[in-house]
């Protein structure tokens, strides 16, 4: 996986809170066994109304999804967070994200930049007024621009951001740690269940 | 120092604290479906490792099994290659796989229980969000994508920021019409649908305590849907009652020195929490969603609510959206809804007790004409039991269907679907949009309400019938 440290591009307003993953990618599309492709089932109901955010002209060339409250909620399928990005989006700005998607995203790449509830109406007025304006996301900086005009804050861990700015291989960063875990295998319970 | 459940069970779990990063949480059971893990097994291999633990890991074929013919090849060729795939990945890596068919098949949730294999005290894995269900037990069980899936299979360990506790305290007992899915949804509604986000939840209270292991499991397993990533209840008699005997279960000298450790699984007396919400027990009636999300729900005496009364715009807008979709007016009576589709089922309620429940509403009565009433039991032993039983055939006899164990048309992947615009009753756990079938509409209930609807034809309780 390849590091991300500053995304620039068009957004695209999705603002409703609470976007639960199966709107993201419906259950039908879990069936594939690859971990592309999945662009083409993002958000597929809401997709069939011509006057959703997706349709709109440039949105096939958007990188960062501007989203309201809880973003991701509901099942753990990471095949949502493959979806955003097969779609081409890079990050998703939002007030909240939902645990298990914001883990996701860290762990496949995608950038979840938490902004307070105030933030998130001030970028998408800015792009309600400029749906053109490119955006940029500073992972480093840890900010998100509309033009020159808006730099809002965001939120994201030390660690996470450490994390998607180099494209750690987060198992080989655990291995570093092979004597802790066999040292702690060592002394488990013996009661413990096992299928050996 | 003073500590709760939770934090007994992680600091056991702790296997290294690095500086600067979160620290490093041992898995004792990863549980393995079809649907999250071809991906995981694929770049595992790709990266040249093995399963570190194949003892600590079990498989099973749940999300997109069919649930009919069962002697035929399945029939979906992307299912059928999935279900080969997870076959393929566990005879490779030495992963032991109740696959479809086998006696111990069923959805992981309901499967890992009933081996023993969810014991107080562990720490439970699985790539899929209603993990929370083995809480019940007083383990601290999560659901994790499929990226963590890998990092399971390769080290055992999971890197995880430590959540913030929170306690659910239920006063009280449950009213003799309510189950334990009432009150999960009546806490929902209290909590919001994000409220738990960040936080594992103990579940605490007398209304609690007084449930069986089946009703603890329906609770915890509804944890996400508040936000929280897990929910956990306190072990107690009741939990190593239905323990003991278990495949897994410890045995003889073992099984007291587990006794001894798992009575220390409980909160210490002064200990706080970073929140929490209190729910009174003897308020509560039989729970009725009317919306496209869990904490979107009314009790059956109830109507649709005014969006207007909504705390926020936002959840007022949320409010309008969903009415639109579900195709609901304020002001209407909840038993004026009528139903097209009953589902009894899922992780959430589809054991014994359950069907149990289910039947003896349906019990010498008819199910509604035009209604479509689905019986799928969680496991293919709770299958059996309620067949030696003879629920099947009272479920049969009412006009219900009597399916195989899956997941069915809680999500809907192996094709048991609501159409365009149908209306369920369903002992499920989500209720968004298309959850069941595109442009299906979902309403979440009880086993009791949703057996008391089949035969109304419109949402009821039993005692309506």
């Amino acid at each position: 996986m390849s590091g991300v440290q500053r995304i620039a591009g068009r957004a695209v307003v999705v603002m409703r809170s609470d976007v639960d993953t199966d709107q993201i990618i419906p259950a039908a599309w879990l069936k594939m066994v690859e971990r592309t492709g999945f662009g083409a089932g993002l958000f597929e109901a809401w997709r069939k109304d011509p006057g959703f955010a997706l349709n709109q002209p440039g949105a096939d060339q958007a990188k960062v999804l501007l989203s309201g409250p809880n973003f991701g909620c509901g099942s753990s399928r990471e095949h949502a967070v493959w979806a955003l990005q097969d779609f081409g989006f890079e990050a998703v700005v939002a007030p909240s994200f939902a645990d298990i998607f914001r883990g996701n995203s860290i762990s496949a790449g995608l950038v979840p930049a938490q902004v307070t509830d105030d933030a998130a109406a001030r970028l998408a007025a800015a792009l309600a007024a400029n749906p053109d304006t490119e955006v940029v996301v500073d992972v480093v900086a840890r900010t998100v621009s509309v033009g020159a005009a808006l730099t809002e804050p965001f939120q994201l861990s030390d660690y996470a951001q450490w994390r998607l700015v180099e494209g750690l291989d987060d198992v080989a960063l655990t291995l570093r740690h092979e004597d802790e875990i066999a040292a702690y295998e060592r002394q488990r319970p013996e009661y413990l269940p096992s299928l050996a | 120092m003073t500590a709760r459940l939770f934090d007994k069970v992680w600091d056991r779990h702790v296997v290294a604290s690095p500086d600067g990063e979160p620290p490093l949480l041992y898995i004792d059971m990863h549980l393995v479906h079809e649907v999250t893990s071809p991906q995981a097994f694929e770049a595992l291999v790709l990266t040249g490792r093995r399963v570190r633990r194949p003892d600590l890991t079990i498989a099973t074929m749940d999300h997109d099994v069919p649930t009919i013919g069962l002697d035929k090849p399945i029939a979906d060729p992307l299912a059928a290659e999935q279900i080969a795939r997870l076959r393929a990945n566990c005879a490779e890596h030495g992963i032991t796989l109740h696959a479809l068919g086998s006696p111990q098949q069923g959805i992981v949730h309901v499967i890992g229980p009933q081996l023993g294999l969810t014991q107080p005290g562990m720490t439970v894995v699985c790539g899929d969000s209603h993990t929370s269900t083995h809480g019940a037990f007083g383990a601290l069980a999560f659901g994790i994508g499929t990226s963590e899936v890998e990092h399971v299979l390769a080290t055992q360990t999971l890197s995880q920021a430590k959540p913030k506790a929170m306690a659910v305290t239920v006063a009280g007992d449950l009213p003799p019409e309510c189950t334990a899915k009432d009150l999960v949804l009546g806490i929902i509604r209290a909590l919001g649908v994000g409220g738990g986000a960040g936080s594992v939840i103990e579940y605490r209270g007398a209304a609690i305590r007084g449930l069986s292991m089946e009703g603890r499991m329906t609770v915890c397993n509804m944890s996400i849907e508040g936000g929280a990533r897990a929910g956990m209840i306190a072990p107690d008699d009741t939990t190593f009652g239905y323990l003991e005997g278990r495949k897994h279960a410890p045995k003889g000298a073992a099984w007291e020195r587990a006794l001894d450790e798992w009575r220390s699984l409980v909160t210490d007396e002064d200990a706080e929490f970073d929140k929490e919400i209190r729910v009174d027990a003897a308020g509560l009636r039989p729970a009725v969603t009317w919306g496209t999300n869990p904490a979107q729900s009314v009790t059956i005496d109830d109507v649709i609510p005014e969006p207007e009364t909504a705390a926020t715009p936002a959840a007022r807008q949320a409010a309008e959206r969903a009415l639109t979709y579900m195709n609901l007016k304020p002001g209407t009576a909840m038993r004026d809804i009528p139903v097209d589709t009953v589902f009894i089922g899922s992780c959430t309620n589809g054991r014994l007790e359950d069907l149990r429940a289910a039947a003896a509403v349906i019990r010498g009565r008819q199910v509604h004409a035009g209604v479509r009433a689905l019986v799928v039991p969680g496991s293919a032993l709770v299958k059996a039991q309620a067949e030696e039983e003879g629920l099947d055939q009272q479920f049969i006899a009412a006009g219900f269907e009597w399916r195989s164990a899956g997941c069915s048309m809680c999500l809907g992947m192996n094709g048991d679907i609501l159409s365009p615009g149908e209306r369920s009753a369903s002992t499920s756990n989500r209720n968004f949009e298309g959850r069941q079938g595109p442009g299906g509409r979902t309403h979440l209930v009880s086993p009791a309400v949703a057996a008391a609807t089949a035969v109304a034809g419109h949402f009821a309780v039993p005692a309506d019938l």
